[in-house]
């Protein structure tokens, strides 16, 4: 599945992170993040971005992300929100 | 070689003197030496006011591979330390080492001339920004040695470092070398980490923006081992210099931390008159001595003294009669800075005075509270101040070992978690201050306590507070963040941190990128 | 006894930051606000963090609400059923009457049944900060059994009322007196509305012994700083205390001795004193004071 238009979510406040999404007509899931735990979380935060793209079945999407240091549980909250505005 | 921590300790390192491993932090070295001190005497006549740096630099016949010193009272704000080097690097030389009680910011000149090979050697009890970062990617020729601020008092005393020339920079000054740091425009009040410099250093000279007829009294540092002064326009920015306030907390985890510590500190039984007290500037710390402050009040504690770098607060406190005095080695803030100006029970210290493990008994001795922080700390309590969990320097022990040893109950005062990373860890990137000086840590979501404290435990687990192992807490911190990827680094050791006692208790590797 | 709810601290629903510290501030309930705290366009994201936040953090042994938009709004009827479906222990609707409270149990109880939940394990606390909702208070608690609590909203009550909301509160004091004596008919606890001034410390404190007087059980605070001084003035005082247990004292050797009626400093003891002396001991208990 593709998003229809680029959309964003959450805050630059900490332990929140900053969702981009836009389609991406290439195909494919692009993934550029930064991170202020990039050496010690920037693997994990890949994995739960995918994960989360997976289980709302979407396979093309291009996704900036600018983390805070937020959980698990917020990042698959934004993807998530983003997701859905780009629908 | 590995030290008691298990640390492993190369036998031999490049640029640096004898390699001791820490043994523990309460070792018997028996009786010690203090360095001998040459220096050329004043004869009557003479003038100490020379019309320039270039000239001071001359007169004190600096040459490659000297090592000269700074304090750091005027923190941020401090212009001293880079007019002098640039002036060094002017004059081609190189290979100086910088022994500057600690680094900043604005200190990041220096990081052109590490490259440049102009600096190649720099001691310090605490170094943060550029220079900090410089040093972690390995720009330095030879490690960076750390220091706490009474082990580098104890290494100046006993010539394991030895100065050549002190750059002492003077709030107020005058003709004949007497300094106070209470009038000028860049006043800052107590300098205490100075008086090792001055009396230990082969020559010193003044650097002073308000040169005043003598004499210059009240009187911190004395003529008699001053050997020149030099006037310049401006030796720092007072809005570097100090804050100018310092606030108690209004973050509601923060409150919670600091109300649960004053809760531990007064089922410690320590809390009765007589009470001695130590805690830092920041604002869960402040929030602790408004809670103790609450709690003084309510029971009518009448206190000992305050110590430490001292801000507002402690102030505010010592004028309602809590402490007797205060013990100050640097002032935090402009109330600091008249109280101590204004008030005789408002005490100077020097960092030797202070925290050195190795003089006829220091202030930390006799300290009951210490409030400390931490970047992280392990499940056998060693904490680190030295490096970010990235492995990049940012900071360094300062007094935090010196006070950790001598107080006694020492209290590190953290959140569980800070911006995805877990503070409690198996094992902290750095050891700074050793866990066995650690008595208990308070987090918003738990407190642990230091199995050797039985007595502690005991006290503790007749109060509701939520006291739970040291384990359980770095469980409690890695379910919410996940378990943090270990830092890859090169086998290259870009800095030493040495224990109070002069022995490395650890070293920093280089990162890899 | 039920949980003690001396206080429901409200966090802002879309703040990760006040999300994952809110277990450890000290509340007995902790409220996550979908409604006021979150801007119109941030309803969607504030749902989804809160759901998971719900699912994934510990909240420890804190009662865990959700405050839901009004269902008469676009947003209400979704926030029912995406955060009912993460369970959490208690879901408190706005401005509600009792069709609303029918509602949210129909779905309540379809997400149950689906999710394989507890029946009627989902609680609620309806808000009442309506002219109507004062005046049926005791029939929108009796329109369902999962109400465990009412809380009364001031600032929506007077706007509805068109008088002033002032620091005495006098103003209230019908709404206050009403809901209180409708919650103890029914055995459901009754929260006074938050108190706005933080600088006030004077104000706040004479407001929630206000409350307490007029038999409200909690307060709802608005800054996690309340929480402290809102506990300190419910909790029952060292008389209290050594009174209840000094009843309860005497009510064992009464029952050792076989004697039915037994009084206390010249007073007859009769079954009121004695459920309150429990109470006053149970509280005492919880709040750590014994």
């Amino acid at each position: 599945m593709n998003i229809k238009t680029p959309a964003k979510a959450g805050t630059m406040e900490s332990n929140d992170i900053y969702v981009m999404v836009k389609p991406n007509d290439e195909g494919g899931i692009v993934i550029d993040l930064e991170s202020i735990v990039m050496k010690q979380f920037g693997k994990q935060i890949e994995k739960v971005i995918l994960n989360t793209l997976k289980d709302l079945g979407i396979d093309n999407i291009y996704v900036m992300a600018k983390d805070r240091g937020a959980l698990d549980c917020t990042i698959q909250a934004r993807i998530e929100t983003a997701v859905k505005r780009g629908m | 070689m590995k030290n008691i921590l298990g640390k492993d300790i190369p036998e031999q390192i490049q640029g640096y003197k004898v390699v001791k491993p820490f043994q523990g932090a309460f070792v018997d070295l028996g009786e010690i030496k203090k360095k001998e001190v040459s220096l050329k005497n004043v004869m009557p006549g003479e003038e100490k006011v020379l019309l320039s740096i270039e000239e001071a630099l001359k007169k004190c016949d600096i040459k490659d591979g000297m090592t000269i010193s700074f304090h750091h009272h005027l923190r941020n704000g401090d212009y001293v330390l880079n007019m002098i080097i640039e002036e060094i690097a002017k004059r081609g030389i190189c290979d100086i080492k910088i022994a500057a009680s600690s680094i900043f910011p604005v200190h990041a000149p220096l990081v052109e001339y590490m490259k440049t090979k102009v600096v190649t050697g720099i001691y310090a009890n605490y170094i943060s920004g550029p220079v900090a970062e410089a040093v972690s990617k390995g720009y330095l020729k030879h490690p960076a040695i750390m220091h706490t601020h009474g082990g580098r008092a104890r290494a100046i005393e006993s010539g394991d470092l030895s100065i050549d020339i002190a750059f002492i920079a003077a709030p107020t000054c005058d003709t004949y070398g007497n300094i106070n740091g209470v009038e000028g425009k860049a006043a800052c009040g107590s300098l205490g980490y100075a008086t090792s410099d001055a009396l230990y250093a082969e020559k010193v000279i003044a650097i002073t923006d308000n040169l005043i007829s003598y004499p210059a009294c009240p009187i911190e540092i004395s003529q008699e081992y001053v050997d020149y002064i030099v006037e310049v326009e401006s030796i720092g920015d007072p809005k570097g210099i100090v804050s100018g306030t310092t606030k108690v907390t209004k973050d509601p985890v923060g409150l919670k931390i600091a109300k649960m510590t004053s809760q531990v500190i007064e089922a410690s039984g320590l809390l009765k008159n007589g009470f001695s007290f130590q805690t830092g500037a920041g604002g869960t710390s402040l929030a602790v001595a408004a809670y103790v402050k609450e709690l003084m009040k309510k029971n009518e504690i009448k206190g000992s003294f305050a110590a430490g770098g001292i801000t507002g607060y402690m102030v505010e406190m010592f004028e309602e009669g809590l402490f007797e005095g205060i013990f100050d080695v640097q002032c935090f803030d402009l109330k600091a800075i008249e109280s101590y100006k204004n008030n005789k029970k408002h005490q100077g210290m020097s960092a030797s005075m202070y925290g050195n493990p190795h003089n006829k008994g220091a202030v930390v001795n006799n300290l009951d509270v210490m409030i400390l922080g931490a970047t992280e700390i392990d499940v056998d309590f060693n904490v680190n101040v030295t490096t970010g969990s990235d492995g990049m320097i940012m900071g360094g022990s300062g007094g935090h070992s010196d006070t950790a040893a001598g107080a006694k109950l020492a209290m590190v005062v953290t959140q569980l978690v800070k911006g995805r990373l877990p503070i409690v860890v198996d094992e902290v990137t750095t050891v700074t201050t050793p866990g066995e000086t650690i008595d208990v840590v308070v987090t918003e979501r738990g407190i642990a306590v230091n199995p050797k404290r039985e007595d502690l435990i005991e006290k503790l687990q007749k109060t509701n507070l939520p006291i739970i192992s040291i384990q359980d807490l770095k469980k409690i911190a890695e379910n919410m963040t996940g378990i943090p990827k270990k830092i890859q680094k090169h086998d290259e050791i870009v800095a030493i941190v040495e224990y109070r006692d002069g022995t490395i208790i650890d070293t920093v590797k280089r990162v890899k990128d | 006894m039920e949980r003690l709810r001396r206080t429901m601290l409200f966090m802002p629903g879309n703040n990760p930051s006040m999300l994952q510290n809110s277990g450890i501030l000290g509340a007995d309930s902790i409220i996550l606000d979908l409604e006021d705290a979150v801007s119109i366009t941030e309803k969607d994201s504030a749902r989804i963090l809160v759901r998971n936040a719900v699912k994934n953090i510990d909240f420890y042994d804190t009662e865990l609400v959700v405050r839901v938009n009004p269902l008469s709004s676009d947003f209400g009827m979704e926030d029912v059923d995406v955060i009912g479906r993460a369970k959490p222990d208690v879901l408190m609707i706005p401005k509600a009457t009792e069709e609303d409270i029918e509602m949210v149990c129909e779905i309540l109880t379809k997400i149950e049944e689906e999710e394989g939940f507890e029946k009627g394990s989902i609680k609620l606390f309806p808000l009442i900060e309506t002219a109507y909702g004062v005046e049926n208070v005791y029939s929108i608690i009796q329109s369902s059994t999962r109400i465990i609590g009412i809380l009364l909203g001031a600032e929506d009550l007077t706007a509805d009322l068109s008088i002033k909301r002032t620091r005495e509160g006098k103003e209230i004091f019908y709404a206050r007196s009403k809901i209180a004596t409708a919650c103890r008919a029914c055995k459901v606890d009754a929260i006074d509305t938050p108190f706005a001034d933080m600088d006030d410390l004077e104000g706040f404190v004479a407001d929630i012994q206000t409350a307490k007087s007029l038999g409200l059980t909690g307060k709802a605070a608005i800054n996690p700083r309340q929480v402290d001084t809102i506990h300190e003035v419910f909790a029952p005082s060292k008389e209290e205390i050594t009174h209840a247990q000094r009843v309860i004292y005497a009510m064992e050797e009464a029952k050792k001795e076989g004697k039915g009626v037994f009084s206390l400093d010249g007073k007859m003891v009769d079954a009121p004193i004695i459920t309150r002396a429990q109470n006053t001991i149970i509280k005492a208990k919880l709040a750590g004071l014994i």
